[in-house]
């Protein structure tokens, strides 16, 4: 048994055009796309969305197995979301299972829930997988700054996330050396009902959060050995400077949005004159 | 010669709680510019406290510190303490802070607030030192226990100290990690870096000049090597490794100065003869 894979969204290091660009482009336009993916209410609505990602490996040199894979941890969720809409949408009923009704739009809206939830996830991922954690830290911080005015510790909070994403492959490594020893000993976290196998889990969380805030007061030390002062100034070794390519991408990117979401709103009207003229 | 010691210990006092012995109890230590210390000492012995006074993360509560002439028990001075008194600590994953090789070691230069093209140089500089500059665009997570100790050292070397001080920094590396991290040890000695080294491999100290034993929070033995292995060790529980056996052999004959430091090379030149 292995506790969860660790390179799920996970930043790889590499120089595709993705990687390059400044982060806080990549954060603002994966917001954009995003909110555009949320317009996204009928299911021919994705299609521009499938051949976005399908350009996603060449854009950003990983894998489409990588890519889709980061979208694993959610499909639970996923699933969930779709059976409660296929249920609980009222409208054309095409079958029944008991109480249940199954319904036309049921299933549509289903299919547009399940769909819209997954994209999001694996665009966040790539965002994840090309932007190392320091740089998300500095376009955060630099797109946050307007709060630091209003007194909020921007860069502490940004520099906490830096970290806690540098922590999450170390806490898994634990998590999975800890449950290795339990099994050794005999514990057993596979068998019996539910409660039981939430029970088991105790003998490993209590030593987990002993090490995670023994490992944090460490790290806090070899910070400040390092001469890291909480709200110092810190420079960098390389500023974060938008370029010429950076307005190119997000002019694409807004781009993209816009043209998706006339997509949606002309696709019907389109087919419907089409199919007048028929 | 009126050199400023590097650091100046004298009678510091420490205790991380009330009840119970102090993890330092009265600790006496000078070190010059461009001495390589050992020391030594078993478990609880108060090794790495000292280390952390070194560095001024933490202040005695009795006696003084003085790191590179400055008072440690001045919260002004920790600043320049820090960046003149590198600290490698034992476990590396505790100390790597960002997740792509180089923006790791950058990490300390950019705390000290430098511009973007000296960071740079101190980051090829360090990376070089300990060799890992073919893996600078790697994911910190993703390399060896040896090579993220070595990352570690890189750390400390980009601040550009006067001084290293290693707690049980060589501890998870291999027989030839250890080697090589011996021999840039050694090569950044020659360029005039102080270091203060705690151990408990007895390998690791045939190449420092002076051994610093620790038991207790107090010293039990301060000197050069010669004295330590002339029977000295047996009291502190330590065997003598075969290199020494055969140090002390050439040392006896007149083959070889007793005075310096063993060196594989030096004794290679003596057998030689
Ligand atoms: N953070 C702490 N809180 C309370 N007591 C501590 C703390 N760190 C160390 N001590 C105690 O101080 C004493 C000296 O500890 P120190 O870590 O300096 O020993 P050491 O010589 O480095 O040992 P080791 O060889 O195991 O690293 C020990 O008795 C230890 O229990
Ligand atoms: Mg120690």
């Amino acid at each position: 048994m292995k506790f969860g894979n660790t390179s799920i969204g996970q930043f790889i290091p590499g120089e595709s055009v993705i990687h390059l660009l400044d982060p806080r482009c990549k954060m603002i336009g994966t917001f954009v796309l995003l909110t555009a993916l949320f317009m996204a209410g009928a299911p021919w609505d994705f299609v521009p969305w499938v051949f976005l990602l399908a350009a996603m490996p060449r854009l950003s040199r990983i894998s489409m197995r990588a890519i889709l894979r980061s979208g694993r941890p959610v499909l639970f969720l996923v699933m969930f979301t779709m059976l409660l809409n296929v249920f609980w949408t009222p409208g054309n009923e095409i079958a029944r299972l008991g109480p249940l009704r199954i319904t036309e739009e049921g299933i549509v809206s289903a299919f547009c829930m399940g769909v819209r939830l997954y994209f999001l996830v694996v665009f966040a991922a790539i965002l994840m997988m090309t932007t190392s954690p320091m740089a998300f830290s500095d376009g955060l911080e630099r797109i946050l700054s307007p709060l630091a005015r209003l007194g909020l510790p921007v860069s502490e909070m940004a520099m906490m996330m830096t970290i806690a994403l540098r922590f999450i492959p170390t806490l898994f490594e634990e998590t999975d050396r800890i449950l290795k020893a339990q099994m050794s000993r005999g514990a057993d976290f596979e068998s019996g009902s539910m409660i039981k196998r939430a029970r088991s889990f105790i003998p490993v969380l209590v030593p987990l959060f002993v090490l995670v805030f023994a490992r944090a007061e460490n790290l806090a030390v070899a910070m400040e050995s390092r001469c890291y002062v909480p709200g110092g100034h810190r420079s960098r070794m390389r500023p974060l400077v938008w370029e010429a390519r950076d307005t190119k991408a997000m002019s694409c990117m807004v781009a993209f949005a816009v043209f998706s979401f006339l997509w949606g709103m002309c696709l019907p009207k389109i087919a419907s004159i089409c199919l007048d003229m028929l | 010669m009126d050199q400023v010691p590097i650091f100046d210990v004298k009678g510091a006092v420490y205790s991380y709680n009330e009840t119970g012995p102090p993890a330092l109890d009265g600790v006496d230590l000078t070190v010059m510019p461009g001495e390589w210390v050992a020391v030594l000492g078993a478990n609880g012995s108060g090794k790495s406290t000292l280390a952390k006074v070194c560095n001024a993360l933490l202040v005695p509560a009795q006696g003084a510190c003085f790191s590179l002439g400055l008072d440690t028990s001045d919260p002004g001075n920790a600043g320049a303490v820090r960046q003149g008194v590198a600290l490698v600590f034992q476990n590396p994953d505790d100390q790597i802070v960002a997740s792509v090789v180089e923006e790791d070691v950058a990490f300390g230069p950019e705390n000290l607030g430098l511009p973007s093209g000296e960071i740079e140089r101190r980051v090829d500089r360090a990376l070089e030192l300990v060799s890992l500059t073919d893996l600078r665009k790697r994911g910190s997570y993703s390399l060896s226990g040896g090579q993220k100790q070595r990352l570690a050292l890189a750390g400390a070397l980009a601040l550009e100290p006067k001084a290293l001080v290693l707690d049980e920094s060589t501890s998870m590396l291999d027989p030839d990690g250890r080697r090589s991290f011996l021999g840039c040890l050694g090569e950044l000695n020659r360029l005039g870096m102080t270091i203060l080294q705690i151990t408990h491999a007895v390998e690791d100290i045939m190449f420092s000049g002076r051994i610093v034993v620790l038991g207790a929070g107090r010293v039990l033995w301060d000197g050069r090597q010669h004295g330590f292995w002339d029977g000295k060790y047996r009291e502190f529980g330590f065997s003598e490794p075969p290199e020494l056996a055969l140090y002390r052999e050439l040392a006896s004959r007149g083959l070889i100065d007793p005075l310096t430091a063993p060196r594989v090379d030096d004794m290679l030149e003596a057998l030689c003869l």
